[in-house]
């Protein structure tokens, strides 16, 4: 067995000193019958080895998009990339050759889907499906493949790994479905892990299990983590940051404790305010008002407007940037920013 | 697994006595009288007829006439054609000719239906694409008896590669040409289902958890697309061997061929009762065994069908 670590820890990377991964002014875009469609219009993130950002958005946010693009698993065409640089290890990895992106694939990023059930394939067995990656990447053998698969799905605790191991994804319940996923992830010790909607599909106490795990595994390999949801509560206890998306644009940023306790862009707040309340029992749920916008046809100035208490004249001609968010008493406070001509107003509100 | 086979194949037993009950009532309920018939214009001696009704078994009422067949049936007789040779023997000669014509056509139907279909449905929407519908959807308006008589015209008459009729049934080369021409129709499906089945799969999440995997782009094709888009292709060409089976009755007439469907033909124009019914037993059977056998591949390949 002692082979078999040292085999999976060979290509174990060096700390790297700048951020792992660096967005920089990411646009994606996809060419539908009706136009273009703008799915991502300029983002910028960073994650570092053991830094957890999430990613929150409601759906056609981007959210998913741009992690799809740092995977490089974007059909292309329709999807475009028109502008931007994803640097890992500060590498772009859109100027890379086809060959040399899909050895990063799994291997250095990999990434965990919502749906364990419809992401796994349901005629292979999920020993083949997790011994694939030390075949296909680390030219293992069958024996070896199977018992790094074992050894694997021991790790993310599945009970009677070694009787279970030629068993079929339809036979495993929802949470160990998703645990097959993730032991997929880390297979090979990836630097980072992109988490697609991780819990969605799960039950709400298989929900905590799972979130714990991929937390405690994060920590325990030092790993850089996306976190992609639309759930606010999944967010609050893992992330180290979190970034609001808004029609393909980050509008807000900021360490995880003090987005909840101070939202300086309205839509963050609208999110906030519709999480039901049980000191609010028996009132109407508050709920933003209209829908997010059309991708082909996002209104000009801030893509927001339309649905924003706060809107002025100025919301409707000028696109915001990120401005950078100062508290209250005028002190810096590094990583937040807000993509509102208002945050100062909206963080007085709160 | 071993009890469903056993379900499976008693539930044989009242569809084989219900499809042969019918197919004896359905022959011997047609208009028209075989004995009359065999003495052709000539005035019919009333004794001999008789003793011919008697002889055939024709003179007993329908019911006591399928009892009788079928007690035969269970040992093994499939009895007498009006013509005096016995039915299995006819049937021993026709089956072997039919199921050399079936393979080589299932053989075209997979080896030329299915790389058809992977093409187009991994390359949509491209040239190769729209050719393969185009070349499949004109085989599938054509009718076989037209492509048949194009094909013998072309090949045999003006090429002069081959005869036009086959002389010999146990010489594979003279079978190509019709074999290629029954698989044409069940190619196209094939290639069209394989086209369809490939493009659904190539949208579904397990390809892109494969892809995000970053395992090559063969394995991902061959080991995760393949495997999956392929199952209701088997299934279907599981099903359309056994109609093969059954013979052709177009295209063994234009060959010529002695098969199957040929001498079913000729034995539904001359009324020939004992031999309709022995042909068609045996195919109730062959394609009773071939759903079976599809089904039971069918779990194979998916392991998500389980029998119980």
């Amino acid at each position: 067995m002692t082979t078999a670590v040292e085999f999976g820890r060979s290509e174990r990377q060096e700390p790297y000193p700048g951020p792992l991964l660096e967005v920089r002014d990411l646009h994606v875009e996809f060419k539908t019958r009706d136009g273009v469609a703008k799915a991502v219009n300029g983002v910028n993130y960073t994650v570092s080895a053991g830094e957890t950002l999430a990613v929150l958005g409601e759906s056609g946010s981007g959210k998913s998009v741009t992690a799809q693009a740092i995977m490089g698993i974007l059909d292309m065409p329709p999807a475009r990339i028109p502008q931007g640089e994803i640097l890992y290890r500060g590498q772009d990895l859109l100027k890379m050759g086809r060959e040399e992106r899909r050895r990063i694939r799994g291997q250095r990023i990999a990434m965990i889907f919502q749906d364990a059930l419809s992401s796994l394939n349901p005629v292979l067995s999920v020993g083949h499906q997790l011994g694939e990656m030390f075949r296909a990447h680390r030219g293992a053998s069958r024996a070896e493949a199977k018992a790094r698969s074992i050894e694997l799905m021991d790790r993310v605790r599945i009970p009677a790994a070694k009787d279970r191991v030629s068993d079929y994804p339809h036979q495993f319940s929802g949470g160990m479905r998703q645990r097959i996923m993730i032991a997929m992830a880390l297979a090979l010790e990836p630097d980072l892990i992109i988490a697609d909607e991780p819990t969605t599909a799960l039950d709400v106490t298989v929900q905590a299990q799972v979130m714990d795990l991929l937390a405690e595994l994060q920590a325990e390999y030092h790993m850089g983590l996306i976190l992609i949801t639309h759930d606010l509560g999944v967010v609050a206890d893992v992330a180290d940051k979190i970034a609001v998306m808004y029609a393909g644009r980050i509008v807000e940023t900021a360490p995880v404790h003090e987005l909840y306790a101070s939202p300086a862009h309205p839509y963050t707040r609208g999110l906030l305010d519709s999480i039901p309340r049980l000191d609010q029992k028996g009132q109407e749920l508050y709920a933003i008002k209209g829908l997010p916008p059309n991708l082909l046809r996002i209104p000009p100035g801030c893509a927001f407007n339309p649905r924003c208490p706060r809107a002025q004249e100025i919301c409707r001609q000028e696109v915001p940037r990120l401005f950078d968010v100062t508290a209250a008493d005028g002190t810096p406070a590094p990583g937040r920013g807000s993509a509102c001509f208002f945050w100062k107003e909206t963080l007085d509100d709160a | 697994m071993g009890s469903y086979i056993i379900r499976r194949v008693l539930q044989m037993i009242p569809v084989f006595l219900g499809a042969t009950f019918l197919i004896f009532v359905m022959v011997y309920a047609l208009p028209g009288d075989p004995i009359a018939a065999m003495f052709g214009d000539k005035a019919a001696d009333p004794a001999q007829v008789a003793s011919l009704r008697h002889k055939y078994y024709l003179d007993q009422p329908l019911w006591k006439q399928y009892l009788h067949y079928m007690n035969n049936l269970f040992h093994l007789d499939f009895g007498t054609s009006f013509t005096g040779r016995s039915v299995a023997d006819i049937m021993a000669d026709a089956f072997p000719v039919t199921i050399r014509l079936a393979l080589v056509a299932f053989f075209f139907e997979i080896v030329v239906g299915l790389p058809l279909g992977v093409l187009s449905g991994l390359k949509r929407g491209t040239i190769w694409d729209t050719l393969v519908l185009i070349i499949t959807l004109l085989v599938i308006s054509i009718p076989v008896f037209v492509l048949g008589y194009i094909a013998q015209t072309v090949f045999a008459t003006d090429l002069g590669w081959v005869t036009p009729t086959v002389q010999d049934s146990e010489d594979i080369t003279q079978l190509i040409l019709p074999g290629a021409v029954l698989a044409a129709l069940s190619l196209a499906y094939v290639a069209r289902l394989t086209r369809t089945s490939i493009g659904e799969n190539l949208r579904a999440d397990y390809i892109r958890t494969a892809t995000a995997k970053g395992l090559p782009r063969r394995t991902i094709v061959t080991r995760h697309l393949l495997r999956n888009s392929l199952i209701p292709v088997v299934t279907f060409l599981g099903t359309d061997l056994g109609a093969l089976m059954g013979g052709a009755i177009v295209t063994e007439g234009i060959f010529n061929i002695k098969g199957v469907g040929n001498i079913l033909y000729r034995a539904i124009g001359q009324k020939e009762g004992p031999t309709v019914v022995g042909i068609v037993t045996v195919l109730v059977v062959v394609y009773l065994v071939a759903s079976l056998l599809v089904d039971l591949l069918y779990a194979v390949l998916d392991p998500r069908i389980r029998y119980a």
